[in-house]
């Protein structure tokens, strides 16, 4: 067993609606910054597990991505090697 | 002359209404004042009323702390300028670092809206100085992000110079560090309280009229300078 | 691909559509080739789809609407009624107040939180849509079991979505219903109300008129939010196209919607607006059509103007798209400017994408193509009407037959049982994450029986409003559960001494297409018609809800009513709960042995069957007037009504709320059991101060409105001589610790400091 760090990233699904991306959007040229084209915010998830192999700490996460970190109705998400 | 007392209305303000209509009933003018004018209208002192500015997206306060008002208030602030911030003007008070720490997450995730009942700690800020000393009072609080931390040396610090203003009674709503509902400046005339002592100023309506006394002390204040 | 003109449609008459897959009928497709006299593009194919669905063309329930609530008088208060977005009543003082229950059943199974979120978001435009500046909310909620697994999932989600959304607009959520029951498992309900208050001279309507007069879009830029049988046709002619095109749940942001109502109310109190119409189900095509045909005009939109999240969006996606937080205006080409210069200064979108036009044709261009050319009123008015076959379900004779399970004898034991079951323990949990003080007007709230508002710092002017729905009662019979409904709901709100003056209702049933569901909703609408003629009280709206159902199983036919009251003075409001010891208790009205589809069978035997409670509307009436006199004449120290769970649950109630008990005495005649747990409907607990007792009960003698002594407020139990003792303590743990227990730790309690009572 070793410990593996994960990162889990979790996002809004393009088509959705992201209404604090969009506020924090509105209010940066009021700041005198460019507009920005696009702005999402998301989850970002660090992880560390007791596996057998990076590959069983991989799938263990992306379990946990699927039915916890994640709202898969609304949301994607991506899971990594730290 | 009635002092004139501002309540700014930042987009999402939910408050602004309730907190002039304290501000009346002490006996003060309520004064309108919107976030995109940075004039105060030669208010003789500020109140930043509760809701969620900008919708609290990205992190309470943050955005509104940027407002063209805002920029005026933290000036007028440093010159003696009566400023009470409640609940989502407490965060703004923070953003802004007119007070110290910061307001987070409520401990058990919930937004939780009770009368909750608080002790006065402080008499020596221009909003608290007709309460007694360690009298207990019952207002409402209602926040999903109250929980107040700042770091040990911090909180040492505003415990040594008396700038806890309020402490949770009988149960703390979102896990504020030492109890803590409310804090002021070194100058005690900027204050940040969690709680909302504007929904406590009528029997009819509230738990009791507990929270007017907020504002009839900075009125006497005011009437006295 | 080739935009679907409408110069193609006619060059290709023969081209196969997916009609079917977009559920409509061969006959309604059939009707709509009739009225345009070709086939319709595929944009106008996805409008009549959905105009023409149960949920915006009301086609199964429209013929009762006519049938059974035209027969209601309207009464000399309604100044707009059903056929708006919202009925208007008015209250005196020159104001009006605008309210509706809807549903977002669905949604709110599939997504809670934003299901629940959204379905406040869309009841709270319907009323700025009317003009008024919305001032509360209310949510009744029904569940599965409380301690089935998806209950864990569904009600913690739906709890924080209302909150979440109706929080972050500054509105007071001064009560509804939680109420569990297996058959709503898989098929949770979640109504939302709202109620608003404006200057009668306010009052906005949604016809578009003026020829010229520009049409502009208010609010959220339009993405794929909820496209629901539209993607249909997307999956029909995209095969393996790139973004993921199945419909997606509409996310709601409060703060936009917040920022729509300040930016609406300035336009209308500015007199800038000829027509508004709120974008809600049916998206942009339901406000074109609904606005055009309403003002028997012609519009033209341009559809390339609409600001959109996503620029690959379709001509009929962005039709379609139920993006929230977005309302349509018609204003004068003069007004045009102010109009977008108050929608800029609350950083609101406005766009101008159309015009009002002679004649009687919408035309929508995507680019300068035409792809929609239809009379609206076909959409909008002329969808199918259907008289569904009705057929009393088989099993409802033997449902009232099945006899009740043997009566107990009452004890401290069961009363506490009772007091913690799922559907009479304390609410805490769920009202304590709604905002109920915003706004500073709230007089009553959780656990009152009615919610009450200050309408005028000035007069004391207010109202009160209750929600109601039994549909155990409804499920064995549907004509006396609505009635039922009605009837509590009124009860409820004369206890607080208002003057019951309008309902609206949420008409929550399974399939049409099943004919035993149908009859119950005939039965249900007859009965709530004719309870209204009998209380002399208008219906000035509301919604209907069908295919609430797992597989084929349908959940208990659930009306639920909400009741609107008036109170002149709201200072001499009647609370629930006692703060003396001494009072005198009185129930009013009479209790029988009525224990048929009650919380007790219900908590204690899972029993669903016999007869409810019976009816008597006049008596309802009598008691509404004697509990307003008592009121006015300053007779009453509290005041509770009785029904669910009976007299045991309201001395509970009422005791517990100022933490001041009860000693209670019977004098013989029925069983102590079937006096502290029947439902019998017309009763009221009241306590009055003993100066008062002998010109109350004369009032009620004059009234005929019969009366039993009870026994006198005080102690710290709740003691019926000879039956049982119930400690205060003993009362408040089993109360306040079911939902706890099952959701979780109330917010803020602690070992040392557990959750403080309402102080």
């Amino acid at each position: 067993m070793a410990a593996v760090k994960i990162v889990v990233d979790v996002m809004l699904k393009p088509e959705i609606l992201d209404p604090q991306g969009q506020a924090v959007s509105n209010a940066l040229p009021s700041l005198g910054f460019a507009p920005a084209s696009s702005l999402r915010i998301g989850k970002h998830v660090e992880l560390e597990l007791e596996a057998s192999d990076e590959q069983a700490a991989l799938e263990q996460a992306e379990k946990m991505a699927e039915t916890l970190l994640a709202n898969p109705v609304i949301e994607d998400y991506t899971v990594r090697l730290a | 002359m009635t002092p004139r007392i501002g309540v700014v209305t930042f987009p999402g303000s939910l408050d602004d209404r309730d907190a002039q209509r304290a501000v009346r009933l002490a006996g003060a003018e309520p004064v309108a004042l919107w976030h995109g004018d940075a004039s105060l209208h030669g208010v003789d002192a500020v109140v930043l009323p509760g809701g969620f500015s900008y919708g609290d997206y990205l992190r309470c306060g943050a955005i509104a702390r940027f407002a063209a008002v805002m920029g005026t208030i933290v000036e007028q602030a440093a010159n003696g300028l009566p400023v009470l911030g409640i609940c989502n003007g407490f965060q703004v008070l923070c953003e802004s670092h007119l007070l110290p720490g910061a307001l987070t997450r409520n401990q058990h995730l919930h937004f939780i809206n009770r009368d909750q009942r608080l002790r006065i700690e402080s008499t020596s800020t221009v909003w608290t100085s007709e309460y007694a000393e360690g009298q207990d009072i019952v207002v409402p609080v209602k926040n999903g992000e109250g929980c107040y931390v700042a770091d040990e040396k911090t909180l040492d610090e505003l415990e040594a110079s008396g700038r806890v203003v309020a402490r949770y009674v009988g149960g703390n709503p979102n896990g504020s560090s030492r109890d803590i509902a409310g804090i002021a400046n070194a100058a005690g005339n900027v204050v940040g309280l969690m709680p909302h002592p504007e929904h406590a100023i009528e029997d009819l309506t509230g738990p009791g009229t507990d929270g007017l006394t907020f504002f009839t002390s900075v009125l006497k204040r005011l009437v006295d300078a | 691909m080739t935009l679907d003109t409408v110069d193609r449609a006619t060059q290709t008459p023969d081209e196969e559509q997916p009609f079917l897959e977009l559920g409509l009928k061969d006959d309604e497709y059939a009707k709509v080739r009739a009225i345009l006299g070709r086939r319709p593009t595929q944009t106008e194919l996805a409008m009549y789809s959905i105009m023409w669905s149960e949920h915006c063309s009301y086609k199964s329930s429209k013929v009762y609407f006519s049938r059974e609530f035209g027969r209601i008088p309207k009464g000399d208060s309604m100044l707009v009624g059903m056929g708006e977005n919202a009925g208007v009543v008015g209250v005196g003082e020159g104001l009006a107040v605008t309210f509706k229950v809807e549903s977002h059943n669905h949604p709110s199974y599939v997504e809670p939180y934003q299901g629940a979120a959204t379905g406040i978001g869309g009841i709270v435009r319907d009323i700025l849509t009317m003009g008024a500046r919305p001032i509360l909310v209310m949510d009744p909620l029904r569940f599965g079991d409380a301690d089935h697994p998806d209950t864990k999932r569904v009600l913690p989600g739906i709890v924080a979505g209302i909150g979440g959304y109706g929080n972050c607009l500054g509105l007071p959520n001064i009560g509804g219903e939680v109420v569990f029951d297996p058959s709503y498992q898989g098929n949770p309900l979640v109504n939302a109300l709202c109620l608003g208050v404006m200057p009668v001279d306010r009052i906005q309507l949604s016809a578009a008129r003026g020829v010229g007069n520009i049409v502009v879009l208010l609010g959220a830029k339009t993405g794929r939010d909820g496209i629901g049988g539209v993607s249909v046709l997307a999956s029909a002619t995209f095969d393996d196209d790139g973004p993921a095109r199945r419909p997606s749940v509409q996310v709601g942001d409060p703060f936009m919607e917040k920022l729509l109502i300040e930016a609406c109310l300035e336009m209308y109190d500015a007199e800038l607006v000829q027509g508004i119409q709120d974008l809600g189900g049916a998206g942009l095509t339901c406000a074109l059509t609904e606005t055009s045909a309403a003002g028997k005009s012609g519009m033209h939109a341009y559809l390339e103007r609409v600001p959109l999240r996503e620029a690959s969006m379709e001509p009929h996606e962005i039709l379609a798209s139920e993006s929230q937080e977005r309302m349509l205006a018609i204003v004068t080409p003069d007004d045009l400017p102010s109009v977008l210069a108050i929608a800029e200064k609350w950083g609101v979108l406005g766009t101008a994408i159309g015009e009002v036009t002679d004649g009687d044709r919408l035309i929508v261009t995507w680019h300068d193509e035409v792809v929609v050319d239809v009379p609206p009123g076909s959409l909008a008015d002329d969808g199918p009407i259907y008289e569904r076959p009705t057929a009393r379900p088989a099993d409802q004779d033997a449902l009232a037959a099945t006899p009740l399970p043997d009566y107990p004898t009452a004890t401290k034991e069961l009363l506490l049982r009772m007091v913690a079951s799922p559907n009479l323990c304390s609410r805490r949990w769920v009202v304590e994450q709604y905002d109920r003080v915003v706004m500073g007007d709230t007089v009553l709230a959780w656990p009152e029986d009615a919610g009450v508002v200050r309408l005028s710092e000035e007069t004391n002017l207010g109202i009160a409003l209750a929600t109601d729905g039994n549909g155990r009662y409804t499920r064995l019979d549907p004509y006396a559960g609505a009635q039922l409904a009605l009837a509590e709901a009124y009860r409820n709100v004369a206890t607080t001494g208002a003057v019951p003056i309008a309902i609206t209702d949420c008409l929550n049933f399974g399939s049409p297409e099943d004919p035993g569901v149908m009859w119950q909703f005939a039965e249900a609408t007859r009965g709530l018609a004719d309870a209204c003629i009998e209380l002399g009280i208008p219906v000035t709206g509301g919604n209907v809800s069908f295919y609430n159902q797992t597989g084929t199983t349908a959940i208990n036919p659930t009306p639920v009513v909400g009741v609107l009251g008036l109170l002149d003075d709201v200072t001499r409001r009647t609370p629930m709960g006692w703060r003396e010891e001494g009072l005198t208790l009185l129930v009013l009205g009479e209790t029988f042995d009525e224990l048929g589809g009650s919380e007790w069978a219900w908590a204690e035997h899972r029993h669903l069957g016999g007869r409810p409670p019976a009816v008597d509307l006049a008596r309802e009436k009598v008691l509404g007037e004697v509990l307003v006199t008592g009121s006015r004449d300053g007779l009453l120290a509290a005041a509770h009504d009785l029904s669910d769970g009976g007299l045991a649950q309201a001395l509970v109630e009422s005791s517990l709320r100022h933490g001041v008990g009860a000693q209670v005495e019977f004098d013989g005649g029925i069983d102590a059991f079937v006096q502290l747990f029947s439902e019998s409907a017309g009763r009221c607990l009241v306590a009055v101060p003993a100066a008062y007792e002998l010109a109350f009960t004369q009032l009620c003698g004059a009234r005929g409105l019969p009366w039993t002594r009870l026994g006198l407020t005080g102690g710290d139990s709740v003691d019926i001589d000879g039956v049982f003792t119930a400690p205060l303590a003993e009362l408040r743990a089993a109360y306040e610790g079911t939902l706890p227990a099952l959701f979780g730790p109330l917010a803020g309690a602690t070992r040392d400091a557990p959750a403080a009572p309402a102080l």
